[in-house]
């Protein structure tokens, strides 16, 4: 029995994790009780000392306690300075010198750790067979490498990872007979008592270690964007950016900053290359948002062939009066007002004063000539969409919604410095019918106009419908306050929605403006009305063939629809409340295709979901929003953009045309060669965004951003970016489920990750056994990350999981930055009660797995969407207290969304923790407490990404081991 | 024996009706020959100050054929308490409430000067009374203002129980929602679309809530109507609301760019007002009201495109088969008023503007339903805002006079049989063994229906005597008619009518004189011109013309009196002395000559002449004029071009206008302001008569005549010329300027315009027919062929030869 096995080496942060050691899984077995039986836990010991020890890189640390394992401890060091060590792109990711390879096991404060293996290790693993199987394959884990010992026994076994899909076989004893130690030949590490049976988990790479690393290596001092080609830090990564020429990674990242020169080798690489491009990014307050210039009368200056905005990369020749355009190398000349002399170096003279020769990202004050019909646009509108159903007033909504209304729109967006917002407001309710509502100033009475056509969708009023705030407050506070006295007794359950689309973008047609829909509504479309739906919910289709129709929209009307508000400008933004399958795949087409959002509250209640829906509704009425948008991406030759995710709409190959943008949409561009690149000049990109903003003036948004070219495969590999490349991933996979099937989607994922890291074992790294695994140091997170993807609900549905969840997921991960895409897929998981109370930081995070929890501990865990606080079963009485204010662990009541407010220093922190993190994310993450052992724990385990999910998805060691597979037979 | 005229007068009085024959001629053979059919003016709800209602319900006749009531003309056995009817004999018993009658005793309805009596229903809960309120938002401001003043007034006029409603359209159509308090709400309709009644029910969500409240609530007392209806409430309680809501009524505020009329919807507008009172109140009083400052430009039922540089039809366009909208316009107009007919509401239409707002399509609206047709140039006039408070005048008892749902049923004894009925009203398809199978007007029905009706309704009703001429008529035998109009009266009550009234028969051989004295040229005018009118609404105007002239020259050749080759012995009894006069007129008459009317004052026209009664309709085929002048009281004069003196002030009524000319002396006198002095009182007094007088006819008609007072030289002065004679402008082969008008002497000598048609009708009757005819009627017919033909000749034109 390999009890030092199963008590973890505890990554730097780690837990001791008695019930469930090494194999993570076993907690699904459904016997808990029996491995671990709550009272059988050691009391929690509160926070040690040497924890705090934990940073110091390649210092060990001490067992602080002496009951701490002794045994496994060496086998996975990890010493934070070999990351260092290996930094941005060394060559050398393969096998390396012994320092590296130490982990220091940590702290390891609970005492009755070493007792609990014992007794759980044959519950743990009966679910999967026989005990040992996992155990084999072991990792150096700085190396990267899997034993390569393992590789013979895998063919007879054949099916090991059959298990990908739902059907998982017992694991096979592959592995069984080698002895661990043995394939650690090269491995120095401190001593181990027991070679290992199986993949240590711990020793496999740790996302929660690399952004850590890269959190001290980076986060200290600016990004500096002038020089080419440069990786940025990673998105979880606090740091600032100094612009001086590139733009900023808030605005552009790539999956590579290093592009192949040739095509082949893009091919052979199998690098996706893509930037994800957030043009109108949110910036911390310390960063300066782009400068705006103005060229008067006669517009930006531009390349007369590609059109290409004047940048910091073009040339100026001749003693400044011509410049080489740097996409298409065209000869420009520069305009006489334009002209300026060149210094000794070629850079003009006031290269520093004008910031479209020196910043990476700026403004052009438009010309009448980039406006529709030649006219400079009027402000943009927001018109409140109200359903007004019974559903919707029974669940106390739309009361809700119009008090907050009243106070809301003193906040809309506004430009700069202005005194108040240019944009005008309106309001309409339906049900089966729309109302609108004439709020003109000069009225003592709002004034409510019925349209029961909805067949034939019209605006019944000019004058009073789109009003100005400040101007109507009297009526429309007037309006709002009878909104829901009008409709307290309806009987009204039915409603349309394509009408309403219809309705608000002909209003914005009629007021010839921009603008933005806000809809509320709450159910299935069934009334009589063009858009029209019917309930097509069928769990059966899941795993068919048929799958992707549940993701199809299920009429074409709504594509026809979004057209129409695209061409007008009309950005829809969507908030649904239902109580039942509202066919999210359908309702979301015209926002996803406008720019817009969605949101989603299932079952709302006001009691319950109020702060959720109030502050997602004030953050999305008052983010600065961009309107009747079109982007173009530029290149310089030699690579081209092929194509874009995203929320938009695309009338040709090249236009991405966004109704409206705001800053927290993303738009993920992918590039392919049509030519050879120049290692020299590199390659650049431009991405153009023409928008009206929110005071109706009409802008040019430039973000320039130069990459490196390279002509050695291992360059492409140093400077990737693991997060950005599942960024395009997930968003290539999720596109994908709609016209494949899920297993199909899954399998491309896996194959060409497998080439990618197959590619790279051929090409770059040394030379080593066939057997090992060698990973590149900046795409070692990439098999974890693939898995938390393959298992996203949208892949691999649990049975909890509805089809209207999916589709709003399918759809949210489309426009999704890399930031939210990292914590998406793999959620952060927060110790509260490890660090002491005073430590102002945010603890540091642990891996997602079951294993890493401690019943004496309370978790945070949040992945952008949900929050949990997950209560350890033994949590010290004092704790329970002080947060939650009851005396006991069994009087927390499950499912509580909110903590109570009291005054002591852990509740404030915790608080005060939950509050930074919803700060950091732009939808408000609901809390739900879970307890140990409690039914919502399911809900719970299931964003533990590294164990196996109950719908299927494999471990993170399971799927290592299978990724490995896959590239020993790619190799082979 | 009292006169003709006497008996004619106080049959007038006492029954509203006036007939062409007094004295019928006994078969059909020569009843077809005596040219003017047997009909007869009914007014049916004459006012009769003298005729309270009675309370009980009447006695009918037990045959289900017949059902006629019991009336004067019934043999009653007092003994056996049985009844005979007079129209087929049936003997009935009396109801038991009867059995106290005797010869001494007799209810009401058996008394002869109870010939129409009127009996109130009490059966049935009263449904109020319903204004449904179409307005035009596409105004002039002012218009607008002076048109919301006009509604704001009319709302203090109604019944406090009345249900009032509001539609308001330009480019859409708002059906206001009253009910509510704090917000207005409306239903806001596309101006485009065509929708049924159906879906405007739907959309206006009328369809179902009321059902299920009530059966949750079984015991509650029956206010379903009150329920259903959000757009329709009791003027009392939402009075403040409606008030205020017509003072907020904006302008449409859909830009009009240059160059285009304002999109205006009332095709749509008047849908969902029928639709809404279809699906609320059926078979209830209602009256809808619109109010429209111009054509209808878009949707259904529209008349005209919003480009200005494309003008309303004309009368050429329509010749010319060049009206595009005309067609679909009308029946778009038709399926409206058919469906209102049959729903028992009526439509008024009020259409103020300068250029032509499409009455021509809608008249039908107004036509078919009983409604008022009103037009003027704008809503901030006198005529209007005047003309719309006379709508709401009240009679002598304090109530409405106005009547709704009224059905008009004919029996008539087995000689005679029903042809038709020319008036505001529709057919309600009832056969029957007295309905004819020939059809003047309206016909193959006994019964009619007529949604909207004043006092003053009139319709003409025609008859065919079907006795057989080889099956005598007993003498002293007598046919009778029973007229039995159920309405509802404004004061919410149902209410019958029963006018049953006999003529003696007469052996048209034996008895000519007999039937020719009490004929009633007046009423055979009025009734002829119907029957032209009517024709004139489908066939070409010349061969309704031609029609008419032979009608004339018929009737001439039966009863007047000719000595061969002496076109002076040429002679009419008085009885028919006036007739080709009117005849005269009548083919003047803007109902019959359409040039220099637009379509749409010749759908006016026509509008009112099929509704009003004998005297009205008479004016309006031959207005009057009367001379003011020092040397004695104003008298009538010719309608003449020799009338006009300078010394003279002239009032002219054509019913549509009061004109007051001053001559040009009369004229000087003023300017030099003679009237102020006080030497020159009488002057003063002679400029004041005319005013008064006008004033005096002014108050009593509707709708508001145009008063025009202008003088000799003055542009209005049109209206006056246009309508005298021109004898002294047209050096005609006869002297015009020496025949004096033949109103003037009614009772005396024999007029010279008289003789004049004499001559042309002896002429006509010994030579070359048309030609005679043709130069006998000189400028008449030049004048028409000029509208006609537009090329302004009209000699030796195959068309005037062809008359006959």
């Amino acid at each position: 029995m390999n009890v030092n096995q199963s008590a973890p080496p505890v990554p730097p942060f780690g837990q001791p994790q008695p019930v469930y050691p090494g194999y993570h899984q076993s907690g699904y077995g459904g016997q808990p009780g029996s491995t671990a039986p709550p009272t059988s836990y050691g009391a929690y010991n509160g926070p040690v000392p040497g924890y705090q020890q934990t940073p110091p890189p390649g210092v060990s640390r001490a067992p602080p306690s002496s009951e701490a394992p002794p045994a496994s401890t060496a086998q996975a060091p990890c010493g934070q300075a070999a990351y260092g060590q290996f930094g941005q792109g060394d060559v050398q990711n393969g096998p390396s010198s012994t320092v590296q390879m130490q982990r220091f096991p940590g702290s390891q404060p609970f005492g009755s750790v070493p007792l609990a293996p014992v007794v759980s290790q044959p519950a743990v693993l009966q679910p999967f067979g026989p005990p040992p199987t996992s155990a084999q394959v072991t990792a150096q884990l700085a190396g990267m490498q899997i034993s390569g010992a393992v590789a013979p026994a895998l063919p007879p076994v054949g099916l090991g990872y059959g298990s990908f899909g739902p059907a998982r076989g017992p694991q096979p004893n592959y592995g069984s007979p080698y002895p661990g130690a043995s394939t650690f030949g090269s491995q120095p590490g401190p001593p181990q008592p027991l070679p290992p049976k199986r993949l240590d988990p711990d020793a496999i790479p740790s996302p929660i270690q690399v952004i850590e690393d890269d959190r001290n290596n980076r986060g200290s001092e600016p990004f500096v964007t002038g020089v080419r080609g440069q990786v940025p830090p990673l998105v979880t990564t606090n740091f600032l950016v100094k612009d001086q020429g590139n733009a900023s990674p808030r605005y552009i990242r790539c999956t590579s900053y290093n592009i192949p020169c040739t095509s082949d080798m893009a091919k052979q690489a199998q690098v996706p290359l893509a930037a994800v491009i957030k043009p109108l990014a949110r910036l911390p307050p310390e960063e300066a948002s782009p400068y705006v210039v103005d060229h008067g009368e006669s517009g930006p200056l531009r390349c007369n062939r590609c059109k290409a905005y004047m940048c910091p990369f073009m040339q100026f020749i001749e003693g400044g009066r011509r410049f080489q355009c740097c996409f298409c190398s065209c000869i420009n000349d520069v305009p006489p007002q334009y002209f300026q002399h060149l210094d000794h170096t070629g850079k003009r003279v006031d290269a520093y004063d004008r910031p479209e020769l020196s910043l990476g990202s700026y403004e052009f004050l438009a010309t009448v000539d980039y406006c529709k019909n030649n006219k400079f646009p009027s402000p943009p509108a927001f018109i409140f969409m109200i359903d007004v159903s019974y559903n919707a007033i029974r669940s106390g909504l739309v009361r809700l919604l119009c008090e907050e209304l009243k106070s809301l729109l003193d906040f809309l967006p506004r430009e700069g410095g202005a005194e108040e917002s240019a944009i005008r407001v309106g309001f309409v309710t339906y049900n089966k019918v729309l109302h609108f509502y004439n709020v003109k100033s000069s009225l003592a009475q709002p004034q409510m106009m019925v349209v029961s056509d909805v067949a034939d969708m019209f605006v019944p009023l000019l004058d009073g419908f789109l009003v100005n705030v400040s101007e109507s407050r009297a009526v429309i506070t007037s309006l709002l306050d009878q909104i829901p006295e009008m409709f307290a007794d309806t009987r009204e359950t039915e409603t349309v929605f394509a009408p309403v689309i219809q309705a608000g973008m002909e209003a914005l047609k009629a007021a010839e403006c921009a603008g933005k829909l806000f809809l509320f509504h709450t159910s299935l479309p069934i009334a009589e009305a063009p858009g029209k739906l019917k309930n097509r919910d069928d769990r059966k289709l899941i795993n068919t063939d048929k799958e992707k129709t549940l993701f199809q929209p299920q009429t074409g009307a709504y594509q026809t629809l979004a057209k129409e508000c695209v061409a007008q400008g009309c950005c829809v933004d969507l908030f649904l409340f239902p109580n039942q399958y509202v066919d999210v795949a359908t309702l979301s087409v015209v926002p996803q295709l406008t720019g817009g959002s969605v949101y989603k509250y299932a079952c709302f209640q006001v009691e319950n979901d109020q702060e959720r829906f109030l502050s997602d509704l004030r953050r999305d009425v008052q983010k600065v929003v961009g309107f009747d948008a079109v982007m173009r991406v530029r290149t310089s030759t030699g690579i081209r953009a092929v194509d874009f995710f995203g929320a938009f709409y695309m009338s040709n190959t090249t236009d991405v045309e966004l109704a409206g943008l705001d800053g927290d949409k993303t738009v993920t561009v992918e590039f392919k060669h049509d030519d050879r690149l120049n290692e020299e000049s590199g390659a650049l990109l431009q991405c153009a965004l023409l928008y009206t903003s929110c005071a109706g003036q009409r802008r040019l948004r430039i973000h320039n951003l130069a990459l490196n070219c390279c002509t050695q495969l291992a360059d492409l590999y140093r400077n990737c970016e693991t997060d950005t490349l599942i960024n395009y991933m997930a968003k290539f996979a999720y596109r994908g489920v709609l016209n494949s099937p899920v297993k199909t989607v899954r399998d491309t994922l896996i194959t060409q990750c497998a080439q990618i890291l197959a590619c790279y074992r051929k090409n770059c790294a040394s030379p080593s056994s066939a057997g090992q695994l060698i990973l590149p140091e900046c795409m070692k997170l990439l098999p974890v990350y693939l898995n938390c993807v393959l298992k996203s609900d949208v892949l691999q549905p649990g049975a909890e999981v509805t089809t209207d969840d999916r589709a709003y997921v399918r759809q949210l991960v489309t426009s999704m930055d890399v930031a939210e895409t990292n914590v998406f897929f793999y959620p952060r998981l927060l110790p509260l009660t490890k660090s002491p109370i005073e430590s102002a930081t945010e603890p540091p995070a642990v891996r997602a797995s079951e294993e890493r929890l401690s019943n004496g501990d309370i978790y945070l865990l949040e992945n952008g969407l949900n929050l949990f606080l997950w209560v350890g079963a033994s949590v010290q009485q004092g704790v329970v207290q002080s947060l939650f204010s009851v005396s006991s662990f069994s009087q927390i009541t499950s499912g509580l969304s909110v903590l109570p407010v009291l005054d002591n220093p852990l509740s404030k922190k915790v608080r005060g923790l939950i509050d930074s993190l919803r700060a950091q994310r732009s939808r408000y993450m609901k809390l739900i407490v879970v307890k140990q052992e409690d039914k919502l724990e399911m809900l719970f385990k299931h964003f533990l990404v590294e164990d196996k999910s109950l719908s299927g998805g494999a471990s993170y060691v399971d799927f290592l081991c299978h990724m490995h597979k896959e590239i020993r037979q790619l190799l082979s | 024996m009292a006169t003709y005229l006497e008996f004619i007068q106080q049959n007038e009085e006492r029954d509203g009706v006036r007939f062409s024959w007094n004295v019928w001629p006994s078969s059909r053979l020569e009843a077809t020959r005596m040219v003017v059919p047997l009909a007869c003016l009914l007014t049916p709800l004459k006012e009769r100050p003298d005729l309270p209602p009675v309370q009980y319900e009447p006695v009918l006749c037990s045959r289900p054929t017949c059902k006629a009531i019991l009336n004067p003309l019934c043999q009653v056995d007092y003994r056996a308490k049985l009844w005979a009817c007079n129209f087929c004999f049936q003997r009935n018993q009396f109801p038991p409430a009867y059995t106290g009658i005797s010869e001494v005793n007799q209810p009401a309805e058996l008394m002869p000067q109870f010939s129409t009596i009127e009996y109130v229903i009490q059966r049935g809960a009263p449904s109020p009374l319903i204004f449904l309120y179409v307005v035009d938002t596409c105004l002039e401001e002012d218009d607008l203002q002076a048109l919301k003043e006009s509604l704001q007034m009319s709302l203090s006029l109604l019944p406090p129980d009345a249900l009032v409603g509001l539609i308001t359209f330009g480019r859409m159509v708002q059906v206001h929602e009253l009910s509510c308090e704090g917000i207005s709400k409306s239903y806001v309709f596309r101006g485009t679309k065509d929708l049924t009644a159906k879906q405007i029910q739907d959309m206006l969500g009328l369809t179902k809530p009321a059902m299920p409240m009530q059966q949750a609530r079984p015991g509650q007392p029956q206010e379903h109507p009150f329920v259903s209806s959000r757009f329709l409430q009791p003027i009392h309680k939402i009075d403040m609301n409606l008030t205020d809501l017509l003072g907020e009524l904006q302008r449409d505020p859909w830009p009009v760019t240059q160059g285009k009329r304002p999109l205006r919807s009332t095709g749509v507008a008047l849908s969902i007002a029928v639709g809404l009172l279809e699906g609320t109140f059926p078979n209830t009083g209602a009256r809808i009201m619109l109010f429209t400052g111009g054509p209808p430009t878009q949707g259904p039922g529209m008349v005209v495109g919003d480009e200005l540089k494309v003008p309303i039809r004309s009368w050429h366009d329509i010749e010319k088969d060049n009206a595009r909208f005309m067609k679909k316009a009308t029946k778009h107009y038709e399926m409206l008023a058919n469906r209102t007919a049959t729903n028992g509401h009526c439509i008024d239409i009020y259409a103020c503007a300068l250029d032509q707002t499409g009455l021509l399509e809608m008249k039908c609206c107004a036509n078919l339903t009983g409604g008022h047709m009103v037009m003027g140039d704008s809503f901030n006039t006198s005529l209007f805002k005047q003309t719309f408070q006379r709508i709401f005048t009240k009679d002598f008892n304090g109530d409405f006079r106005m009547a709704f749902g009224a059905t008009l049923e004919v029996k008539t004894s087995r000689e005679l049989k029903v042809a038709g009925a020319i008036g505001p009203c529709v057919s309600l398809n009832v056969k029957g063994p007295c309905v004819s199978e020939n059809e003047l007007g309206v016909g193959g029905t006994s019964q009619w229906k007529i949604c909207g009706m004043d006092p003053t309704s009139t319709l003409g009703i025609y008859f065919e005597v079907v006795n057989q001429h080889n099956a005598p008529i007993p003498q002293g035998g007598r046919g009778a008619i029973q007229f039995v109009t159920q309405y509802q009266h404004s004061s919410t009550q149902r209410r019958i009518r029963v006018t049953t009234i006999a003529r003696n028969w007469a052996d048209a051989q034996s008895q000519l004189r007999h039937i020719e004295a009490a004929f009633d040229q007046e009423a055979a005018a009025v009734l002829m011109a119907r029957l032209g009118v009517f024709r004139a609404e489908s066939e070409e105007g010349p061969d309704v013309l031609r029609w008419l002239d032979r009608q004339l020259i018929r009737l001439c050749q039966k009863f007047g009196q000719y000595n061969k080759e002496d076109p002076t012995s040429f002679r009419l009894s008085d009885s028919f002395s006036l007739y080709p006069q009117f005849m005269f007129h009548l083919r003047r008459s803007p109902f019959l000559q359409v040039f220099n009317n637009s379509p749409d004052e010749s759908s006016y026209y026509r509008h009112h002449f099929a509704r009003q009664d004998l005297t009205q309709s008479l004016i309006m085929i031959q207005p009057i004029l009367y001379s003011y002048s020092f040397h004695g009281p104003p008298e009538p004069v010719l309608l003449d071009s020799s009338s006009i003196l300078a010394d003279r002030i002239l009032l002219m009524d054509t019913f549509f206008q009061i004109v007051i000319y001053l001559g040009e002396t009369i004229a000087q006198w003023r300017k030099a302001g003679y009237q102020d002095m006080p030497e020159y009182e009488n002057f003063k007094h002679l400029l004041q008569a005319p005013l008064d007088d006008a004033q005096e006819i002014l108050q009593a008609r509707f709708p508001m005549p145009r008063y025009i007072n202008t003088e000799h030289g003055g542009s209005q002065a049109r209206f006056l010329l246009s309508k005298v004679n021109p004898s002294q402008t047209h050096n005609n082969l006869y002297a015009w300027g020496q025949v004096r008008n033949c109103q003037v002497s009614r009772g005396g000598g024999q007029a010279l315009f008289e003789k004049l048609v004499s001559k042309w009708i002896s002429l006509a009757l010994e030579t070359e027919f048309t030609q005679v005819f043709c130069w006998g009627w000189g400028w008449g017919g030049n004048f028409e062929y000029c509208s006609w033909g537009g090329r302004g000749h009209w000699c030796g034109s195959p068309a005037v030869h062809s008359i006959i």
